[in-house]
């Protein structure tokens, strides 16, 4: 659609820009603020210069809840888009199974996340959760407060139950999307299940999938909530991702200069995959 | 059960037809009944079924361990495993409903959430036309900066965030809070609608100035109906993710707003082990989301696509 230019438009936005600039950029500057000062209580502050980033860059704490936050950001992709991708394809394209299918599966998107927490809580408890009772009656022992595989097997597959409907809705969105003809041309070259996946429904999801991996990305990248209230990031730091520990340092801990210089470092890098979200789409629709 | 035998039925004749008409492809009939066959589902098709039925059953199971628990007295939770509740009990839900503390859990979540929800979608209106409509200076730079709040970790911005609403002394009201997921929810509602009324085409707007139209008359009486399935998805999108978020939520409230979702939180920590109640409350935060899902389960994924799909 060609776009008249008319900068009165301003007007329009006015409010959104004021109310979250409010909330965007006050306090990101109190946290830019704390990142390059030094606090003895009483208010008194020192400037500092860069020492909180270097602290932060170089200490061991820093490395290893990054390292935990890509590897479980990692699992997550890996396991997610192709399940999800897997469920959409194999789901009816029309019919009454339709709707009950997208209800049922969006159930887990609307359930506050730290009930979501709780109930993973209560569901994988080695004595009487449903889980928990069921891998220890297999032989296998299984506890996620004393033993960091279980803690982590346990976060994972409940990131998996949270989310994976969010790429089965969209992966989805884009199949049902296809017109017919295509099916009916593959038909009659003879195509195999697998080249109509590759050349015909692959292509197609594309953009959703795009989309998908990246809120995933993100969403996982600032999970925090979940993991928090199932396992409290334990046992020891075994499932400490980046905003735990940040929390943690914040408000716990009340290392302000700490906090801060983290959350600087690691709003950065939500930005740079916000930016290369943004590219991909914008370009994406314009090849339309 | 029957619909899924004729389902079945049905895709087994296709093979049959399949079959039949290979090697000349696509006869008439066969080419209607493109559905099926044509998203190359072959002898597979059958089992097909299975594997949403069983990623529904996985979905499930937490759900019903937390229904099941939550009907159960502390007594039989604690005394062992069990796959139903054999002394069947409502005493958790009566004991939520009736005490203020927990109930008034409830109603402080409601009232921030839909403060946010009616604050979000009012001033997305607006700015949203602009993007779908016209180019001004520096409107790319600002819809990708409004992304990047969506984008934002919340951890960021707990700690400033005390700080300025304690300044401003709006702590520990449900102005707050709703003021709070603004950060990330007017962003969502902007790009939600900027995608469903870029599907209005622009003819309209220039057909009801010539008539006459002033643009806020043009706007409520005619734009606005048009849209209202994207309004409604909004709407339900604000709803969903100020009702979920909950860090914010617990750090910008101490007693008078606390949200659901705290008073929670709490119970877990300190009276030890009462997962009946906790349970119970887990199941009362579900249902609303079950109730609303229903209305938009046409439009979910395009919400979640951020209205492009």
């Amino acid at each position: 659609m060609d776009k008249t230019w008319n900068n009165k438009a301003w007007f329009m936005v006015l409010p959104v820009l004021v109310l979250v600039a409010f909330n965007a950029i006050i306090p990101l500057m109190t946290v830019v603020n704390y990142s390059v000062q030094e606090t003895f209580g009483n208010n008194l502050f020192f400037f500092e210069g860069v020492k909180w980033f270097q602290e932060v860059l170089n200490s061991p704490r820093f490395h290893s809840s990054l390292l935990r936050q890509f590897a479980f950001t990692g699992l997550i992709l890996l396991i997610e888009v192709p399940l999800g991708v897997a469920v959409a394809l194999a789901m009816p394209r029309s019919g009454p199974w339709v709707a009950v299918c997208l209800v049922l599966m969006s159930l887990p998107l609307l359930i506050p996340w730290n009930v979501v927490g709780a109930m993973w809580n209560i569901f994988a408890l080695p004595d009487i959760g449903l889980l928990g009772y069921v891998i220890n009656a297999m032989g296998i022992s299984y506890n996620f407060t004393s033993q960091p595989l279980s803690a982590w097997f346990t976060v994972v597959l409940m990131d998996v139950w949270h989310w994976t409907s969010l790429v089965v809705l969209l992966a989805y969105a884009g199949l049902v999307s296809i017109p017919d003809a295509y099916y009916q041309a593959a038909k009659i070259d003879g195509a195999s299940r697998w080249s109509v996946f590759r050349f015909i429904q692959l292509p197609k999801m594309k953009r959703v999938l795009t989309i998908a991996v990246l809120l995933r990305f993100m969403d996982s990248f600032m999970v925090y909530t979940e993991p928090f209230v199932l396992t409290g990031g334990g046992p020891g730091n075994a499932t400490t991702f980046l905003s735990i520990d940040l929390v943690k340092a914040a408000l716990g801990e009340f290392n302000l200069g700490i906090a801060a210089a983290m959350s600087i470092i690691y709003f950065l890098m939500t930005l740079l995959v916000s930016w290369l979200f943004y590219t991909l789409m914008t370009q994406s629709e314009a090849e339309g | 059960m029957t619909s899924v035998k004729e389902g079945l039925g049905d895709k087994r004749s296709d093979v049959l037809m399949r079959e039949q008409t290979t090697p000349p492809p696509a006869s008439n009939a066969a080419g209607l009944r493109s559905a099926s066959v044509m998203s190359g589902r072959g002898r597979e098709a059958r089992f097909l079924w299975l594997v949403p039925t069983v990623y529904i059953i996985f979905l499930m199971l937490p759900i019903y361990w937390l229904l099941n628990m939550s009907f159960k007295t502390t007594n039989e939770i604690l005394g062992g495993f069990s796959l139903w509740p054999r002394s069947f009990t409502v005493a958790s839900y009566v004991e939520i409903l009736t005490n203020p503390v927990w109930y008034n859990g409830y109603i402080s979540s409601i009232s921030y959430v839909f403060i946010n929800t009616a604050i979000s979608v009012s001033v997305a209106l607006p700015a949203a036309y602009a993007f779908s409509r016209y180019r001004f200076l520096g409107d790319k730079h600002l819809f990708f900066w409004l992304l990047t709040n969506r984008m934002a970790p919340p951890a960021v911005f707990a700690l400033p965030f005390y700080q300025l609403y304690s300044a401003i002394n709006l702590f520990d009201t449900p102005w707050a809070v709703a003021l709070a997921h603004c950060l990330f929810n007017i962003p969502l509602a902007v790009w939600i609608l900027e995608g469903f009324m870029s599907g209005v085409p622009k003819e309209i707007d220039e057909t009801a100035f010539i008539d006459g139209y002033s643009w806020p008359r043009f706007f409520v009486k005619i734009f606005m109906p048009l849209i209202a399935s994207g309004i409604g998805v909004t709407a339900f999108f604000c709803f969903m993710f100020s009702w979920v978020e909950l860090l914010l939520a617990k750090t910008l409230t101490s007693v008078a707003a606390k949200p659901i979702a705290a008073v929670m939180t709490r119970t877990a920590s300190t009276s030890g082990y009462e997962l009946g109640l906790l349970a119970a409350a887990g199941v009362l935060t579900i249902v609303p989301g079950a109730i609303v899902i229903w209305f938009v389960r046409n439009y979910i994924a395009k919400g979640f696509a951020l209205g492009r799909v």
